[in-house]
């Protein structure tokens, strides 16, 4: 095991606790009461699954920025997390809230769908250039659909849901949803596993992994099927939450030798740990109804980028 | 085992190239740009697929060979020095056991003996020189100890006293058996380095052979439509051109 990875585990043992701790009312299992039931039907749940939510996107954000040998690349950037997000819109927009498997089925629908239409642009050449500008294109296209099916909203109870829903949250979670996620999750961040050693050759470039026996076509093919699995899963309990996978890798980066192997098993425990804390967090903040989670975690993402690209341009410059 | 290109043809880039390349030597492959140098070189290796023709390596095609089997025999060093992210060099060139599948150090540790940076293998890899990344990437093909090295372009970029320390290194690699095939711009390098020359013009072979024969003064004024005239003593020629 490495530094990085006993590092964040440990974090992550640590914060788990605290985190079922924290909250609107702060629980103190020995005096608290039914401190047992909240803890056990509500705030455990809650925080399982947002550390599942969190290791998908954090591992599959540090094995996309491997895949295309870009600091700033973000497992959205495939068009699977759009994807996911229009089927769930989808559900919410034909009325299918209220059935709790529908609408997260819906959305690993999309992220199915949108997996399938980039494996049919570029799947056949497993280039990379032409992957990221499909899964741009799946991305916006699936982003159309969504403003589409909000400005075409049946009601307006159904387009305060949709937009609700779009800000990703953890709110009113239980069980059935870490069920539902971990499974899917853990396989994903398996076969993104698998791509390890692969990334690990792109680092000297397509042509360079090729001659070393790397089958490309293959790694592309891991890299879709693993990031639609963990984002898939992601957006379909938790709804759209971004820059876990775009931050997480460059705080984990420099615990680790860089190569972009090293990289997944630590990501997947500090993306645990970032939305573990990241939800904490939203329930402890004395506001009149609690903040959302995606809007949390891009207030924290985008200081936190602009302040990466000041730093990458001076290093460039 | 031989490496052998048979009428070897890509639309518009090579037109019927057949040649049989011996191991334990140094062949360099010359022309203008836009000859079909460096497609002719992806092709050995295996990267890049002709409209027709085939390579054989050791008599069986590559694409019979399968890419692992395949990357164990052709090491390939590409002109682009792409190093994506900060990775220490020594992991760097333990890549090259990738298509062996083990983790043995001594193949690993005698390239960076090679190669003389045996000093640098802690070092990160963007904390490197022009002439360091140069070595590294070339340990980096060495370590899979294949049976053939082709590399593109492998002095551009390099300063004098690196480009000759480089030569050296891959004639040694040829003597200790792998068959080296080198793209090379530099005209006299590939007269004085070289065991044999295949010059390349349009897509086809325009002389192929020893290096004072396919070298010669007419062959540069014909291909290369450059008036030229080698000077010095065999080994060490120099090029007056223009």
């Amino acid at each position: 095991m490495t530094r990085a990875t006993l590092l964040f585990a440990a974090l992550l043992a640590l914060a788990l606790p605290l985190s079922l701790m924290a909250g609107r009312v702060w629980i103190d299992p020995a005096t608290t009461p039914n401190a047992a039931l909240i803890l056990g039907e509500l705030r455990l749940p809650r925080a399982l699954l947002a550390a599942i939510v969190g290791a998908g996107l954090g591992g599959s954000g540090a094995a996309m920025q491997g895949y295309l040998r870009n600091p700033l690349a973000d497992p959205g950037l495939f068009g699977i997390a759009p994807g996911a997000a229009l089927g769930a819109v989808a559900a919410l927009w034909f009325g299918y809230a209220a059935s709790p498997w529908l609408l997260p089925l819906f959305a690993l629908l999309g992220a199915g769908g949108a997996m399938a239409l980039l494996a049919a642009i570029a799947g056949h050449t497993g280039g990379i250039a032409l992957f990221t500008l499909a899964g741009l294109m799946v991305a916006s296209l699936a982003g159309a659909l969504t403003a589409l099916a909000i400005s075409m909203a049946p009601n307006a109870f159904a387009m305060s849901e949709i937009v609700m829903w779009l800000n990703g949250a953890l709110t009113d979670r239980g069980w059935r949803e870490v069920w539902l996620a971990a499974p899917l999750v853990a396989l994903g961040l398996a076969v993104l596993w698998r791509a390890a050693r692969g990334l690990d050759a792109l680092t000297l470039g397509e042509a360079v992994a090729r001659s070393l026996g790397v089958d490309t076509h293959r790694l592309l093919w891991l890299m879709i099927v693993g990031v639609a699995l963990t984002v898939g899963a992601s957006v379909a309990v938790a709804g759209i939450i971004g820059f876990v996978g775009l931050i997480v890798p460059h705080i984990v980066r420099p615990f680790t030798d860089r190569r972009p192997s090293q990289l997944i098993v630590p990501s997947a425990l500090a993306g645990a740990l970032l939305v573990l804390v990241a939800d904490s967090v939203v329930r402890v903040l004395p506001l009149v109804t609690e903040l959302r989670l995606g809007i949390m975690l891009s207030l924290l993402g985008a200081p936190f980028f602009l302040w990466l690209l000041l730093r990458m341009r001076r290093g460039l410059a | 085992m031989t490496l052998t290109a048979v009428d070897l043809s890509l639309t518009g880039r090579l037109a019927g190239v057949s040649l049989a390349l011996e191991p334990g030597t140094v062949t360099a492959i010359c022309g203008p740009n836009g000859a079909g140098k460096s497609t002719l070189l992806e092709m050995l290796a295996g990267l890049s697929q002709p409209d027709a023709g085939q390579v054989l390596l050791g008599g069986v095609p590559l694409d019979e060979l399968g890419p692992r089997r395949r990357a164990q025999q052709l090491g390939y060093l590409p002109q682009a020095h792409e190093i994506a992210w900060d990775v220490p060099v020594r992991s760097l060139v333990e890549l090259g056991r990738l298509p062996h599948g083990d983790r043995r150090v001594e193949p690993v540790a005698a390239a960076l003996a090679a190669l003389d940076i045996a000093h640098l293998a802690g070092r990160r890899a963007q904390s490197l020189s022009g002439g360091e990344t140069a070595r590294v990437l070339l340990a980096r093909v060495l370590a899979g100890e294949p049976g053939w090295i082709l590399a593109d372009e492998p002095l551009a970029a390099l300063d004098i006293a690196h480009q000759l320390a480089l030569l050296r290194h891959l004639r040694r690699a040829a003597q200790g058996g792998a068959g080296v095939v080198l793209v090379l711009h530099d005209l006299a390098h590939a007269m004085n380095h070289a065991d044999r020359i295949v010059v390349l013009d349009r897509g086809g072979i325009a002389a192929d052979g020893a290096c004072e024969d396919a070298l010669d003064q007419r062959v540069i004024e014909r291909v290369w439509k450059v008036p030229a005239r080698w000077i010095g003593e065999a080994g060490h020629r120099a090029l007056v051109a223009g």
